[in-house]
């Protein structure tokens, strides 16, 4: 009996290859297994079932002809990605009723190569949140505990696939999204360069940080989702064509010879010493397999919380400015006058957190302030993409924890915005930078909740990461989360 | 006292392209509501702007036809407010790196040619419009001039007179057509003027304070408006009140602005540079391709016409007034009309009939004017059925020797066939006959005229001319 | 740092938000803090630094003057909240 929790990308493809199991049979045994655990868990806003089946009923041909290895792999998408005929909340009430219609570039992409979509995936509200508490509709729990957090925004994402609910997802990172969760979940989670994959159809939070990006459980599987959604459209100006045609290639390379370093700030100690011992271990192995691995310094990364939360909130803050009630959305039912109308409709569909965003970037760029705020931000951003090309002309990788600590209880950071910001620290300067960046889960704490590296490469540096990051889980093979029945 | 009034107008111009500036929806004008719309111009979730080539050339072109530098770097900006019209709550225009700068245009005043200064000019997205629900309930939203290309063109606080503002407005209007970019139809939204207008006492170099009238579409209300709030901030000054400084709207019916105060905070714009748009970088080498490829300026025309054309220059000044007549101009000499002539026919005729049904269209080019010429100098026709063929192919679009021929208005020069009208017209009118005999040399052309009417206006008047003086001066020696 | 009511009411007003009084003065003082905390970039000179407005250094991303069919009306008004003869309805706009 086939356990579809292990699947992954590789094996599943096999498997119906083989034919031994069909495509629409595969997908029902998701369905099942959504069904007996998603209470729990609470991974999903909604799911598409009769559209799957008819996905899955038509991938067979390209089963058959091999020609790719997405097809019938039941995969599920973050709810700020636009899909035409389906809901697309972005977690918030604002866009609880907003059916889009059309579907997001990379969304699209991955139909075209068979894949087939479960359903869409919980979400801290317009990706701000690292918990993805801040969700309008249900709190998503980690797998490994379920009193705990998933981690955020994309927790539903990361959730999803540790718990053998769809064998990969695509989650969206701004400030770590994707990858902290990952981390939290105990799963692969990459964010790729600034624009190499369309945002297109991703509901925007910051325009200059977005990217969309894959969840997995192996980092073959996360080069393999990635050919599929990367690459220029036309639709998106700020996406840019890389010249890379295949991210596995090289993947299975020896890392011999490759040079890591390891900045003294990402082992202070603000980080959790658990955490730490793991990412040490993990940086021993390393140097055991002939990756050098050198101390060095990112004098900056203080500073990139500062800037990213600037950049962020402004950016966010004119983004979601269209809500407004007369488009799409939600509508106040009270009201006497326009500005009644745009008053009630956003005050009433937006949560705490977005409503907190919203008036620090709105001050940020408003007359008086803007070049003590945003525009110094964007000078500190210069400074800070300076800081680390300059250890990319020396080294190939960069080595961290992704989260300063693992996943903790729901509940326990409500009420204190700036601290629940901090947790960003290691992850913001990646996007702040442009550069691409994975997670991998590099061990499990003495409560059993899985600690997070972070290894990130310089921009279009993906194969660089994937090769090192495959290196490493060739001898560290990921856990998997244990059948939920805990933590009840 | 003696006032000066300062004034200085921003023009707000829809570029002719065929697809909006950020997306590939039509900018055609009218169309039901909401139906030349999409994700992005709607500003649906998750949509994304990208920048049409085509408006980066045409506002790069009028800017270099009114003398200004183009930039070789600029970048958009988002400008951040709410309005039912902006369905993104912001526009994305420019703010500090515009695309062009510093040009002028010449007008001519009573006292001379006088230079108004262009601060700059910038590209942005139109909004869309408002319309009234006639129950009553609220207020309807079409969003497809959403996204529409536009240029705004700023003015240095130059002129001093309504007429100065109309003038330089009515010119920018000429270039743009000139160059190409846009219709101009006023009628059609398609150009639009806000004036800002201050005074002051006359020898003082301080600014007054000043007010802005948005959105003027035509050049008489741009004239009479700007001429009302000059009279009304004088009145003010002298009455002892302050000027104050507000948005007024004006109402070219009842011929009186009104303040719009309850608008009136400060808009805090909160501009950043636009995330999802890169920057527009124009090569020095592409700015002179722009360049060179601009049409010949009305001034350029006026000095040719009046010079090598020997044209009039009160003549050469309607024609080139628009581009579309002195395109038919240069077209009918080029065909081999004498320009005296064909200049004639277009301030008389061509004119006249645009202006009955109040079109700037003219339905065939100038060789056609230049063949009705020839079909009047060859005397095939004579110059009044000249003038109902003209007024035909105003009407068909018809080709003039297509009109002559099917309509039959070929000068009739058959002698024996007019001599015999003449015979029976003169047999018929013995009064003009006697009054002819008696002396009155006029008389001949009543009897001209009879002989046309009987021959539809086809005769050849130099023949019955003849014909009739022949047989009456035969007469007379009887 | 202090962020005083008056302008927690009005960037609320900017973004079209209502903030009652209990929000308004815990967003004063949340603000404050965060704001407080952004300070930490002062000590950071960059007078001689360009601002960084895309990570990419890309430009003239340019697309070609052509038509391309426009939405069904029935889809763009698909989630509209209002309408009437096929445009969005909104309150009274008083010009």
């Amino acid at each position: 009996m086939m356990d579809i929790r292990k699947l992954t990308i590789k094996t599943a493809a096999m498997a119906l290859r083989k034919k031994e199991i069909s495509p629409v049979e595969l997908i029902e045994k998701f369905y099942e297994r959504i069904d007996v655990t998603d209470e729990t868990i609470g991974a999903y806003i909604s799911l598409e079932k009769e559209k799957a089946l008819e996905q899955a009923a038509k991938a067979s041909s390209m089963i058959d002809d091999g020609s790719s290895l997405l097809a019938g792999i039941p995969m599920a998408v973050k709810d700020n990605m636009c899909t035409e005929g389906t809901k697309t909340t972005c977690g918030s009430r604002i866009l609880g009723n907003f059916i889009p219609p059309y579907t997001a570039t990379a969304v699209s992409r991955l139909g075209e190569a068979g894949a087939v979509m479960l359903g869409k995936l919980n979400m801290d509200e317009f990706a701000m949140g690292g918990s993805t508490e801040n969700s309008y509709y249900r709190k998503t729990r980690n797998p490994w505990n379920t009193k705990m957090v998933p981690g955020g925004s994309s927790g539903g994402s990361a959730a999803a696939v540790a718990s053998g609910q769809a064998i990969f997802t695509l989650g969206s990172d701004t400030g770590g999204s994707i990858r902290q969760p990952a981390a939290f979940c105990g799963v692969v989670g990459l964010k790729p360069t600034y624009g190499t994959v369309s945002r297109y159809g991703l509901v925007a939070f910051a325009s200059s940080l977005d990217q969309i990006g894959p969840v997995t459980k192996t980092v073959e599987d996360s080069a393999i989702v990635l050919n599929a959604i990367a690459g220029r459209d036309k639709r998106d100006s700020t996406s840019i064509d890389t010249g890379i045609n295949d991210y596995t290639q090289g993947i299975n390379e020896s890392p011999v010879g490759m040079k890591a370093c390891i900045p003294v700030q990402y082992l202070s100690e603000g980080v959790a010493p658990e955490v730490r011992s793991k990412v040490q271990k993990a940086i021993e192995y390393y140097e055991s397999i002939g990756v050098r691995c050198e101390e060095t310094s990112l004098e900056l990364a203080d500073y990139a919380i500062a800037a990213y939360y600037i950049i962020s909130s402004a950016e966010a803050s004119s983004n979601l400015a269209r809500y407004d009630g007369i488009k799409y959305g939600y509508r106040s039912n009270d009201f006497n006058s326009l500005l009644d109308l745009y008053k009630n409709s956003r005050s009433e569909g937006f949560g705490d957190e977005v409503k907190r965003r919203i008036m620090l970037g709105t001050y940020a760029l408003s007359s008086g302030y803007y070049d003590a705020y945003y525009k110094k931000a964007l000078k500190v951003r210069t400074l800070i993409k300076q800081e680390f090309d300059k250890l990319f002309d020396e080294y190939d990788f960069i080595i961290g924890p992704t989260a300063p600590t693992t996943a903790y209880p729901i509940g326990e950071k409500e009420g204190n915005p700036l601290e629940m910001y901090l947790g960003d620290v290691f992850t913001v300067s990646v996007n702040i930078a442009g550069l691409p960046a994975i997670s991998v889960p590099c061990g499990l704490d003495s409560a059993g909740l899985p600690v997070g590296m972070q290894l990130i490469g310089r921009a279009h540096g993906e194969r660089t990461i994937l090769r090192a990051a495959h290196a490493y889980e060739m001898g560290n093979p990921f856990p998997i989360a244990e059948e939920v029945s805990h933590g009840l | 006292m003696d006032y000066e009034i300062v004034i200085g107008l921003e023009i707000h111009v829809e570029l002719s392209t065929k697809s909006k500036i950020f997306c590939g929806c039509t900018t055609e004008f009218g169309g039901d509501i909401n139906t030349h719309c999409c994700p992005v111009c709607t500003s649906m979730p998750g949509t994304l702007p990208v920048m049409n080539k085509k408006v980066v050339e045409y506002a790069a072109k009028a800017g270099l036809a009114m003398n200004c530098s183009v930039a070789n770097f600029s970048k958009m900006d988002r400008k951040n407010y709410f309005y039912p019209d902006l369905p993104k709550a912001y526009q994305i225009s420019q703010f500090d790196l515009p695309i062009c700068k510093g040009g002028h245009v010449d007008i001519e005043t009573d006292g001379g040619t006088k230079r108004i200064g262009i601060t700059r000019i910038h590209m942005e997205e139109d909004a869309g419009k408002l319309l009234h629900d006639q129950w009553g309930k609220g207020t309807l939203v079409d969003y497809n001039r959403c996204g529409v290309p536009l240029i705004e063109i700023v003015s240095e606080p130059d002129m001093r007179s309504a007429r100065e503002a109309r003038d330089f407005a009515e010119k920018v209007r000429s270039i743009l057509q000139y160059v190409g970019v846009s219709d101009c139809k006023m009628q059609e939204g398609s150009l639009r003027a806000d004036v800002n207008l201050s005074v002051r006492p006359m020898g003082s170099n301080v600014l007054g304070t000043r007010t802005e009238m948005k959105n003027l579409n035509s050049f008489r209300s741009i004239y009479r408006a700007a001429e009302s709030e000059a009279e009304r901030q004088i009145k003010l000054i002298e009455s002892g009140e302050a000027v104050v400084q507000e948005t007024r709207r004006w109402d070219d019916d009842a011929g009186k602005s009104y303040s719009m105060r309850s608008k009136e905070e400060a808009h805090d714009y909160r501009y950043f540079p636009e995330p999802d748009l890169v920057p527009i970088e124009i090569s020095d080498s592409l700015i002179d391709e722009y360049r060179k490829s601009l049409p010949e300026m009305p001034w350029e025309r006026f000095e040719r016409y009046t010079g090598e054309l020997g044209i009039p220059e009160y003549d050469a000044s309607l024609i080139t007034a628009s581009v579309k007549t002195a395109d038919f101009f240069d077209k009918a000499v080029f065909s081999g009309a004498d320009p005296k002539a064909a200049s004639n026919w277009i301030m008389g005729d061509l004119m006249k009939l645009m202006k009955e049904i109040d079109t700037e269209d003219i339905p065939f080019d100038g060789e056609e004017l230049a063949k009705l010429l020839k079909l009047i100098d060859s005397k095939k026709i004579n110059n009044n059925i000249g003038k109902t063929v003209f007024a035909e192919m105003f009407r068909t679009g018809k080709a003039a020797g297509t009109i002559v021929s099917e309509k039959g208005l070929e000068v009739v020069s058959d002698e024996g066939l007019l001599d015999k009208v003449v015979e029976k017209v003169i047999e018929e009118n013995p009064k003009s006959v006697a009054d002819y005999l008696a002396g009155k040399d006029k008389a001949v052309g009543f009897l001209m005229g009879q002989v046309m009417k009987e021959t539809k206006g086809k005769a050849n008047p130099q023949i019955i001319n003849g014909l009739i003086k022949d047989k009456l001066d035969a007469m007379k020696g009887m | 740092m202090k962020i005083s009511k008056e302008t927690v009411l009005y960037v609320a007003d900017l973004a079209r938000l209502n903030l009652s009084d209990e929000e308004s003065e815990r967003l004063s003082d949340e603000m404050g803090r965060i704001l407080g905390y952004m300070e930490k970039l002062n000590s950071l000179d960059t007078s001689n630094v360009k601002a960084m407005e895309h990570v990419e250094p890309v430009s003239n991303v340019l697309r070609e003057d052509i038509v391309e069919e426009s939405f069904e009306r029935d889809l763009i008004l698909s989630n509209a909240p209002d309408e009437q003869d096929g445009a969005f309805r909104v309150p009274k706009v008083v010009e």
